[in-house]
């Protein structure tokens, strides 16, 4: 099949260097300390982050620093076929496994020793790259909720079809078979802290598709910032400081 | 927006567009390039400034580690967290809730990051006598507070192993009953000299929590607590019982009329913290008697058409203020 025609436009229409949509909101759920929703083009997902609170097993109760957990889930309606999933499967447990440990590389977990942080995501629609998405959300939310970080997490993924490298896979490129490498970087620090990959690739194509994703990730963090950005600003003026 | 999901028509959207316009533009003059977010330089003048909380070094700049507002007290930068959870100072009043009864102890939820603790020693015992708590007083603990029970207390500090203790040695502090429980942001309550507020028009008790947790309640005496606990002592069997509502000798039921003014008030809060301003008593006053001057029914309190009302007033609020000064 052909993922990239002759005129260089993909079949959703971008060019493959192109990033779909970025959409962001902060404070979606009322009652948790922390909630963003984060879309690219089509793929909308949503994270809520509780705590720092209390641990509820004792047992796992750390004394120098805190414990993170993360929930991955995939609303029913999330994808074409609509189907019933049982909340332990093994790739959203993977995916679980990965969003926390991203996000402890980034939380200051020695700031807030005896408690617990859960981040809690859910893909509402799933079309490619719900791992990046995920990872963006999970990082707004815990910037909402106030929790201490080295720096802003992001993530953004590249494929390669076609003998073409092609940022941010949607889900038809995504099981097309090739490859599908999913970065995540830390964008100040310039530091990787994920970095998946289904597929081989040869070395030198797999460091421009890592190149081009890390491209990504770094757009995604603009975004972000601006999001946050505004987001204080209007905390600021609604508290009323100074006046 | 945060908090608020009504449904305004559009000349309420542009009325609350417009008030809070106003609101930007009173605040916009002061230091509006303070504001930071996470991995943002904060620009320090010399090597020597002390890097307080929210900060974090990074080869040789100072970055921030949280979304906030820059603050400089001398040497000492510093980052003040916008939304944060509670985070206790000493002789910090609070209000939590009961969640365990546990060997000479209680465990509270107060908002914070752990449980605080309320020692039986910490506390000053019903019939007001200082003396060593005995086994007998350990037995007789529910008595006192039972689980679920909402309790004020302060901050007493915080113990060689990390927990958070309380103390209530003080008549005004102990069980709240009969009344409304109000949990908002706690970055919305400032620290007073005053937390504690008697209402006499309404004949309300209005405790502002540090934590966040607002106690709106029928009016109780200090003295009259008092006076009926040595009455519960002197009878042991009544001394559990007095704990469920209607048992004791006083009025059990609250009048409907200030049951009404418990809920405006309450409600008042709610949209305050809603709007996202800072909540304290002369803005919730003020509120109320909005909606008295209005006519609002409670329940109208929480519809979009007062939201806006209130988002104007404290504009105006606001702008008197500033030109005041």
């Amino acid at each position: 099949m052909e993922y990239v025609n002759p005129e260089g436009l993909r079949l959703d229409g971008r060019r493959p260097m192109e990033m779909r949509q970025l959409r962001a909101e902060i404070g979606v759920v009322s009652r948790a300390d922390g909630s963003a929703s984060f879309e690219m083009g089509n793929t909308k997902v949503i994270a809520a982050v509780y705590g720092p609170r209390e641990v509820q097993n004792r047992s796992q109760q750390m004394n120098d620093q805190a414990l993170v957990r993360c929930e991955y889930s995939m609303a029913n309606f999330s994808t074409g076929d609509r189907r019933r999933k049982t909340k332990g499967d093994r790739r959203s447990t993977e995916i679980s496994l990965v969003i926390r440990q991203t996000m402890e590389a980034c939380i200051l977990t020695h700031l807030m020793p005896r408690s617990q942080i859960d981040i809690y995501v859910q893909v509402l629609q799933a079309d490619g790259g719900t791992r990046s998405a995920c990872i963006n959300a999970a990082t707004l939310a815990l910037a909402d909720a106030g929790i201490p970080m080295r720096d802003l997490v992001t993530s953004c993924s590249a494929g390669y079809l076609n003998s073409t490298p092609l940022l941010d896979l949607n889900y038809l490129e995504d099981s097309a078979g090739g490859a599908d490498v999913t970065v995540g970087i830390l964008p100040k620090l310039d530091k990787v802290t994920l970095l998946q990959m289904d597929a081989k690739l040869p070395m030198d194509i797999f460091e421009n598709v890592m190149q081009l994703a890390v491209e990504g990730c770094k757009a995604v963090e603009s975004h972000i910032r601006e999001i946050l950005l505004e987001n204080a600003q209007t905390l600021v003026i609604r508290q009323g400081y100074g006046s | 927006m945060r908090g608020i999901q009504l449904s305004f028509s559009n000349t309420q959207k542009l009325r609350l567009e417009k008030a809070l316009a106003q609101l930007e533009s009173l605040s916009s003059k002061l230091n509006s390039n303070a504001t930071v977010i996470v991995a943002d330089k904060i620009p320090v003048d010399e090597d020597a400034a002390l890097k307080g909380h929210g900060t974090l070094e990074m080869g040789n700049d100072v970055v921030a580690s949280v979304c906030g507002v820059v603050e400089r007290v001398n040497k000492l930068v510093y980052v003040r967290p916008l939304r944060a959870r509670y985070k206790p100072e000493i002789g910090d009043i609070i209000v939590g809730r009961v969640i365990e009864v546990a060997p000479k102890r209680w465990r509270l939820e107060i908002n914070f990051s752990q449980d605080a603790v309320l020692m039986l020693s910490s506390m000053n015992l019903p019939d007001g006598i200082q003396r060593r708590r005995t086994a007998v007083d350990e037995l007789n603990m529910r008595s006192i507070f039972v689980e679920n029970d909402v309790i004020c207390a302060e901050v007493r500090g915080f113990q060689h192993d990390g927990s958070l203790h309380l103390q209530a040695r003080s008549q005004k502090y102990g069980k709240l009953e009969r009344g409304k429980l109000l949990k908002i942001p706690p970055y919305l309550v400032k620290r007073r000299k005053q937390h504690f507020h008697h209402l006499d028009q309404y004949g309300v008790d209005l405790i502002f929590g540090c934590n966040g947790l607002i106690w709106v309640g029928e009016h109780v005496d200090v003295k009259d607590a008092m006076v009926e606990d040595q009455v519960n002592k002197s009878d042991p069997q009544n001394t559990h019982s007095s704990s469920l509502p209607g048992s004791s000798e006083e009025p059990t039921d609250t009048p409907l009329e200030r049951r009404q003014y418990i809920c405006r008030i309450a409600n008042a809060i709610t949209v305050f913290s809603a709007l996202g301003f800072m909540v304290n008593l002369d803005s919730v006053m003020e509120t109320v008697t909005l909606s008295l001057s209005l006519n609002l029914g409670v329940h109208e309190m929480l519809e979009a058409e007062f939201h806006v009302r209130v988002a104007e007033q404290e504009a105006e609020r606001r702008s008197t203020s500033k030109r005041r000064k």
